[in-house]
């Protein structure tokens, strides 16, 4: 590794990554799904005691937690640095629209594999582009999708609507369900069963032999030649799994707001989607988490804020990304690995402090 | 070990957001506890609406929600609509659908607001249409012209206030082919509802003087190529389907291009106020003074509310003293007028629905037909019918940025009918009586 790195490399290699641990004795397979079912089973019950609203908010984090995902397994665990990733919530939004308009009898877990089989064909054109590309030119390039790709609607305004977009209304939920579930915690559901599934091949994607050589390229791509790994087939799997990360994204969020329109796939959504990353914790699928909660509540917050100290429009509109740019520079300054990095430093020191105290009053106990 | 203790973090974090949440909803019970719909109480009504503060229909949009809450302070000191003081609240949707069904889900399911009031735009508003429905909240005077507000079967709880832009598209139609017949006409449109409703009724009259039709994308700030298609295509006359900015940029461009067109701007685009602002602005940013007044000199639009520059209209009277009262730091100007002429509008329907509250009672104060506003051409309200102002009137900008009406208010459908002079006794604010004598 060369010892002279720029500043925006480091930030890009979160260090050495943690070895694979097999402490639970649980393939990471069974223990993953577990996991996933527990987190399933903690959305169900949190969508039966909050309020209908938060329940589209809760749902708005679980799509926004699969595109960070996606974007950290490129970024964080691969190195290719994406400033285009709202083309694929584009191109999985505009499928899911075009499907339920066009096709209304599929069932919409099909609207959304085919909306993520269409992001990944665009993911392996992106991909092949950005395998040969480094750096600047890369993100150069990934941010020249996300500006051009939502022009398409121009383009062709008596299919995909122009500049206003297609509206459409999903009705996924099972009539049997009509009485006793609302919409929107069905729709909560239907996302975060998506996402989690998502996320459970994200982890296993990561800690298996594939995960090894993404982190192999990103650290030297010379010494993961002469280990026998084809760089550009890794780079670009990693990009088709992100962009298909991206698609099933863009796809819930048609579903959940049943709209699919060019004003939201605008370069601020990527570079947003980039920001939070960041904020999140670059090498970790958990810093995803951190980071789509922040992409949410940050603005809710800042909007209350306004609305509780009525300030004026000019200074009303600038605060919500004047808080998150403040928040984004402290956090990176504190903790250079994201909040997940500074909650992970935090849980160290804790079972430090703990086996330390075992240790004294176990010696006590001698006395 | 790790794990378990990050899903422990990650579930607290989870329950600290619920918890959050669990406040607004004690709140709304509060609301309901009084017997009356949501958002209401014995002394308040709560109503929301989604405007573009930030994004690229901000510039100029952005003051209609100021004027609007200037208008419902001064209600408000003079005691309200039926004993009941209006509390406005307006959520930034950026002009992206997206965050349009984000805030008004927030305005609605959390917020518990009573009614909508002038939700803004085409793209975004569409988006929400069937959820307001759905939900039966009313739906009043949204800001846009498209056709899809006016179809009470589909969308009982949605009502139109401008004129819609085929009506509009036919007056300018008319218009141009009376007093610039033979002309080479040029078409600039934003590539939604605004540019197709708009064809639908200038085609109706100068189908065959059109040479060239360019659409622009409202996320795209350079119209060069667009304005460079319309001089080469030979156009005369450009007509403008544009919101201020979009107005400011095409005047602007081919100013710069030396392409010297007659341009005709629907009523969403022609504030002069608005696009002097815009047109020293966006000069700025390129580097140059431009002389707002020279750019303008000319330009015809269509509108059909009163000018701001008619100083001894009685309405406009009132609307200056709420200006001066409330707002005198804001310059007044044709959109600041018609935010606080929608808030007037929605407080005279408040009034008629009475003070025993219901959305339904709302609705069929609305769709009674009774309601007249300052607006120069009547309402289309009707149980049939929820389109806003029927017609418009053609004006001519002066050198020195007022205007002078060059055709009088004129009304017709948004079919292939009549266009017919528009019969309008004008009631003055007096006259409405919006204070006294609740019914």
């Amino acid at each position: 590794m060369p010892e002279k790195s720029t500043a925006l490399r480091d930030r890009l290699r979160p260090g050495t990554p943690a070895p694979v641990r097999t402490s639970a004795g649980l393939p990471p397979l069974v223990r993953h799904l577990l996991l996933a079912l527990a987190a399933l089973a903690v959305i169900v019950a949190l969508s039966f005691v909050v309020d209908p609203f938060t329940n589209v908010r809760l749902a708005t984090v679980g799509y926004y937690l699969i595109a960070v995902a996606g974007l950290t397994l490129l970024t964080g665990f691969n190195g290719q640095v994406s400033l285009g990733h709202g083309a694929f919530m584009f191109i999985g939004a505009y499928t899911v629209a075009l499907l339920v308009l066009y096709v209304p009898g599929l069932p919409f877990w099909a609207d959304l594999l085919l909306a993520a089989a269409a992001s990944g064909v665009a993911g392996t054109l992106a991909g092949a582009a950005a395998a040969r590309l480094h750096g600047p030119y890369l993100a150069g390039a990934t941010l020249a999708l996300a500006v051009g790709l939502p022009a398409v609607t121009q383009r062709f305004p008596e299919v995909l609507g122009g500049s206003n977009g297609l509206g459409f209304t999903v009705n996924s939920r099972p009539a049997s369900l009509a009485g006793t579930v609302s919409t929107p915690q069905w729709q909560a559901w239907v996302v975060w069963t998506t996402v989690l599934l998502a996320l459970v091949v994200l982890a296993n994607l990561t800690r298996s032999r594939f995960g090894r050589m993404l982190r192999a390229v990103r650290d030297d791509e010379v010494s993961a030649e002469l280990s026998g790994i084809h760089i550009g087939r890794t780079k670009i799997f990693a990009f088709v799994i992100s962009a298909v990360c991206g698609g099933l994204a863009g796809g819930l969020q048609a579903f959940l707001l049943g709209t699919a329109a060019p004003g939201s796939f605008s370069p601020v959504l990527s570079l947003s989607l980039l920001a939070a990353m960041v904020l999140g914790g670059i090498g970790s699928m958990w810093g995803a988490l951190w980071g789509a909660l922040a992409l949410v509540y940050f603005q809710a917050w800042s909007e209350d804020l306004t609305h509780a100290l009525d300030l004026g429009t000019d200074i009303a509109n600038n605060l919500p990304l004047a808080v998150y740019g403040v928040v984004l520079i402290v956090v990176v300054l504190a903790f250079p690995q994201g909040i997940q990095g500074g909650v992970r430093a935090l849980w160290t020191r804790l079972s430090r402090l703990s086996r330390l105290s075992r240790s004294r009053s176990t010696e006590e106990g001698h006395r | 070990m790790k794990r378990t203790t990050l899903v422990a973090a990650a579930l607290a974090a989870a329950l600290t957001l619920a918890s959050c949440s669990g406040a607004g909803e004690q709140q709304t019970g509060d609301a309901g506890d009084s017997g009356t719909s949501p958002g209401v109480t014995d002394t308040s009504v709560l109503v929301g609406t989604h405007q573009p503060l930030t994004g690229p229909a901000a510039p100029g949009y952005s003051r209609i929600s100021v004027g609007a809450r200037a208008m419902f302070d001064y209600i408000n000191e003079n005691g309200g609509v039926n004993g009941r003081k209006i509390e406005y609240r307006v959520e930034d949707d950026g002009y992206n659908p997206t965050r349009t069904v984000e805030v008004v889900k927030k305005l609605v399911l959390q917020d518990q607001v009573f009614a909508l009031l002038g939700g803004l735009g085409t793209p975004t508003h569409s988006k929400v249409i069937e959820f307001l429905n759905t939900e039966k909240v009313p739906d009043l005077l949204v800001s846009s012209g498209a056709l899809m507000w006016d179809d009470p079967q589909k969308s009982p709880m949605t009502f139109g206030y401008q004129v819609d832009y085929t009506r509009e598209g036919k007056i300018q139609g008319d218009w141009i082919k009376k007093n610039l017949a033979g002309k080479k006409v040029g078409l600039m449109f934003q590539n939604d509802d605004v540019g197709r409703d708009s064809q639908k009724g200038l085609d109706q009259f100068i189908a065959d003087q059109i040479v060239s039709r360019q659409g622009y994308d409202p996320a795209n700030t350079d119209v060069l190529p667009q304005i460079s298609a319309l001089r080469d295509a030979g156009a005369e006359v450009i007509v403008c389907s544009c919101v201020p900015a979009y107005t400011a940029l095409s005047i602007l461009t081919s100013a710069k291009i030396s392409y010297r067109a007659q341009f005709v701007v629907s009523s969403i685009g022609a504030d002069p106020a608005t696009l002097t602002g815009l047109l020293q602005e966006f000069g700025k940013r390129g580097g140059t003074e431009v002389s707002a007044p020279q750019l303008l000199n000319g330009l015809v639009g269509t509108g059909y509310l009163p000018d701001v520059s008619r100083a001894d209209d009685p309405w406009i009277k009132l609307l200056r003293e709420v200006h001066q009262k409330y707002i005198p730091n804001e310059q007044l100007t044709n959109t600041v007028v018609f935010g606080m002429v929608q808030a007037f509008t929605f407080a005279q329907a408040l009034k008629a629905a009475g003070r025993d509250l219901t959305r339904q009672k709302l609705v069929d104060a609305m769709s009674s037909g009774a309601l007249e506003g300052p607006g120069l051409t009547p309402f289309g309200y009707t149980q049939q019918s929820h389109s806003g102002y029927t017609g418009a009137y053609v004006f001519k900008i002066n050198p020195d940025t007022t205007t002078t009406e060059i055709q009088a208010p004129v009304v017709t459908d948004r079919e292939n009918g009549p266009i017919t002079p528009g019969t309008l006794q004008r009631k003055t604010p007096q006259e409405i009586n919006l204070f006294g004598g609740t019914s």
